[in-house]
């Protein structure tokens, strides 16, 4: 749980998008992609869930990258080299199905695209041919391109305001590609309304297509029944029967508004502690 | 004349529902002794074999009334390693109490005549923890050298470590959440089960020289077949009871409605009553229901209405059950409790759906009045709806305290360990040993949600088997 390394991968617009390596053996040997923990800061903390983004075995370490929203990922930013975590779990959740699907389209958004980067890696490596579309508000925010880019075939960047690649989101790249060849799978993670979008895109063109889902969590492992999601209809919860589910399924709306349950209490313990 | 019963003090039903102190004051010494000595020490005493890790009451209510309070704790403990906790969580009206003596025969519950032989055990158990008393493990050499790896720190596995290590067993725990306890932390508010006393009985288990491992999920960090290989040799599995359900109505996804499960451990184990010096929210409503009629569902209530009145809000909680008082599987104090401190309950009710408001939060539970029909499976008369009874009521947070299934984490990856159609260990009754060798279960893992006392039941039962196997079936090395 002791913090080998911080880095700050970006700062700017008043978000900053940390990436943290942890000493955590146990994890890391075990660790797939699409897998998460979920961790508290300090004792007084939350828990909140987080995708292990890379396992380092040999180093015993993995390493998580989070964008600052509420409060424990404002304080997970503040953490330094050296602390410890007060508590670390995982790996948790299924890990994502990686086989040869043939030719595999990866959409990541925003700090979505940390964690689509395992994905894309471990789909290259079963012998895929991968392409990414990555896209962020601004330059300043964009993560992980030159990561990406090794273990793609195709890397297309978007960005809200066009101050870097293409000026837009990154459903237009997506439904552009879509329109010129065809896909056997595609993987999305980022923001709900990008996931969205992107599963209406990809249902024209009937490509398979997972998201990760980044519900609330408590425990993590099926005890509270927080993260829970309403897929093709049935009742899920999104830590042990997920976190990745068919993107065409997700009642995105019902997520959309759970995830906003506890805003006002967020925004109160943020104004307090100057965050 | 047959003496009355010592009624035991509470704090006072205004003051507590401001706070989390504990409820229950329990018995001074002079109550102790008079209520002991209602003890007519039956020459064959119906109260042990009611007891399900069978308590020698009889032998630890005579020592009390002798002041020889060390040797009733000592009592006690030869059969349960936890009696503060148990004194204070134990369903006694259904088990020992209603065994008693002083209880008519076929009593759904204990009579109020009977002895109050869990507060008795309590102040044992407290005499014990005050004073230190220390019950030393074993040097046993022959078994000092097994190490046994038990999956979970709730009843079953606390109790399953202690008797291992009293008998000279190395053990290790290991658990999931960042803290020790289970459902005894989790689930079980501080009102009932006071921190200090939950973490005496954690200390006095690592006094006896376990090993606990926070934030360890075996099944995901580490496989059974890893334990094995790394040197453990047997594996107890107290995994508990996981997955909480639901009633699969509609609306049940609406915000602010929650599990018993995560509504308890947000604030039992989170301290969300604490927000924001804890950083974990939990939302407070106006109008609080609950359903059920078990003990999570009291619990649940409790926490809710205390959580209303600390906040300034006029108290409005409510219990919906689907039968009547008598069939609530709760225990009767907390029933009691419950009603003291403003809890409203009613009864015969069926929910039908939760109403939201424009931004998906609760604002309405419709339900459907119901009558008591035949009896079920269960014994228990069946609610049956009645026809155009619907009716609506205020509701802005929901608990839904029905019921939990299996968790199916370990046991997934563990295909060979058997399971039942609802996910439960499948174990020998009289081993408590799974399809598995070396691999013993007990508690909610193996069959449905039991009380503390029965898991601890089944985790002696297990840890004797698992002492006999480490002795007779083991392969030397």
């Amino acid at each position: 749980m002791k913090i080998l390394n911080k880095e700050i991968l970006a700062d700017s617009q008043g978000i900053s998008i940390v990436k943290i390596t942890l000493l955590s053996p146990d994890i890391a040997s075990k660790a797939k992609a699409g897998q998460f923990v979920v961790l508290m800061v300090t004792e007084e903390g939350e828990r909140i869930p987080l995708t292990i983004v890379n396992a380092d075995i040999k180093e015993g370490a993995i390493v998580l990258i989070t964008q600052t929203a509420g409060f424990t990922t404002k304080q997970l930013a503040n953490v330094k080299k050296g602390d410890t975590l007060y508590s670390l779990v995982g790996p948790l959740g299924h890990p994502t199905e990686i086989k040869k699907y043939g030719k595999v389209i990866l959409v990541g958004g925003g700090v979505g695209i940390a964690e689509i980067y395992p994905v894309a890696k471990a789909m290259k490596a079963a012998g895929n041919f991968v392409t990414t579309i990555i896209g962020s508000r601004a330059k300043e925010l964009l993560i992980l391109e030159s990561e990406l880019k090794q273990v793609s075939d195709g890397l297309i960047v978007m960005t809200d305001d066009g101050s870097y690649g293409r000026k837009g989101f990154v459903t237009e790249a997506l439904k552009e590609l879509l329109e010129k060849e065809s896909y056997d799978q595609a993987y999305a993670v980022g923001p709900i309304p990008m996931m969205r979008a992107v599963s209406v895109v990809t249902k024209n063109f009937s490509v398979p297509t997972l998201v990760s889902l980044n519900a609330l969590m408590v425990d993590g492992t099926g005890m509270c029944g927080c993260c829970r999601v309403t897929v093709a209809g049935k009742v899920k919860f999104s830590c042990v029967d997920g976190p990745e589910f068919e993107a065409g399924e997700v009642d995105w709306i019902e997520l959309l508004k759970r995830n906003s349950i506890y805003s006002d209490k967020e925004k109160h313990i943020c104004r307090l502690n100057n965050l | 004349m047959k003496k009355k019963p010592v009624s035991v003090k509470g704090q006072d039903k205004n003051l507590r529902v401001k706070s989390f102190e504990e409820v229950v004051l329990g018995f001074s010494e002079a109550e102790v002794l008079e209520e002991a000595s209602r003890c007519i020490q039956c020459k064959e005493a119906k109260c042990i074999p009611g007891c399900p890790v069978g308590i020698d009451i009889k032998t630890f209510i005579k020592r009390l009334t002798l002041k020889d309070y060390a040797g009733a704790y000592s009592t006690i403990r030869e059969k349960n390693n936890f009696p503060s906790i148990c004194g204070r969580v134990c369903p006694a009206e259904y088990q020992c109490r209603r065994a008693c003596v002083f209880t008519k025969k076929g009593e759904p519950f204990a009579s109020q005549d009977a002895i109050n032989i869990h507060f008795l055990e309590r102040f044992a158990g407290d005499y014990g923890a005050k004073n230190k008393i220390i019950v030393k493990a074993d040097s046993n050499n022959k078994l000092s050298k097994f190490k046994v790896a038990i999956v979970g720190s709730g009843p079953a596995g606390l109790c399953c470590a202690g008797e291992l290590a009293r008998g000279g067993v190395k053990v290790v725990v290991f658990e999931g959440l960042h803290k020790t306890g289970g459902v005894l932390r989790y689930g079980i508010p501080p009102f009932r089960l006071p921190r200090n006393i939950l973490d005496f009985e954690i200390d006095s288990l690592k006094e006896l020289g376990v090993e606990i491992r926070p934030n360890y999920i075996i099944g995901k960090a580490k496989t059974v077949d890893e334990l094995f290989a790394e040197g453990y040799s047997a594996i107890f599995l107290g995994l508990g009871a996981g997955i909480p359900s639901f009633m699969g109505i509609p609306g049940e996804n609406l915000c602010n409605i929650y599990s018993a499960n995560e509504f308890l451990t947000r604030v039992n184990l989170m301290s969300a009553h604490k927000f924001p010096e804890y950083h974990t929210p939990v939302n407070i409503g106006k109008h609080v229901v609950v359903i059920g009629g078990g003990n999570t569902a009291m619990d649940a209530a409790r926490v809710a209405i205390r959580l209303q009145n600390m906040n300034g809000i006029i108290s409005d909680t409510t219990i919906a059950y689907r039968r009547t008082e008598i069939e609530m599987p709760a225990r009767r104090l907390e029933i009691e409790h419950a009603k003291e401190e403003g809890v409203k309950f009613q009864m015969l009710v069926k929910p039908e759906e939760f109403i939201g408001d424009d931004n998906g939060f609760v604002t309405k539970m419709r339900a459907s009045r119901c009558e008591l029909g035949e009896p079920d499976a269960s014994g228990r008369r069946r609610p049956v709806i009645i026809p155009g009874s619907n009716f609506e009521i205020d509701c802005d947070i929901a608990v839904v305290a029905v019921g939990l299934g299996a968790n199916k984490i370990l046991t997934s990856v563990t295909p060979r360990i058997v399971t039942d159609k609802y996910g439960d260990v499948q174990v020998n009754p009289e081993t408590m040993e799974t399809s598995v060798k070396g691999v013993f279960a007990g508690g909610d893992i193996v069959g449905g949600e039991g009380t503390v006392i029965e898991a601890m039941g089944m985790a002696k039962k297990a840890a004797v088997s698992i002492i006999d196997y480490l002795y007779y079936r083991w392969p030397d090395p």
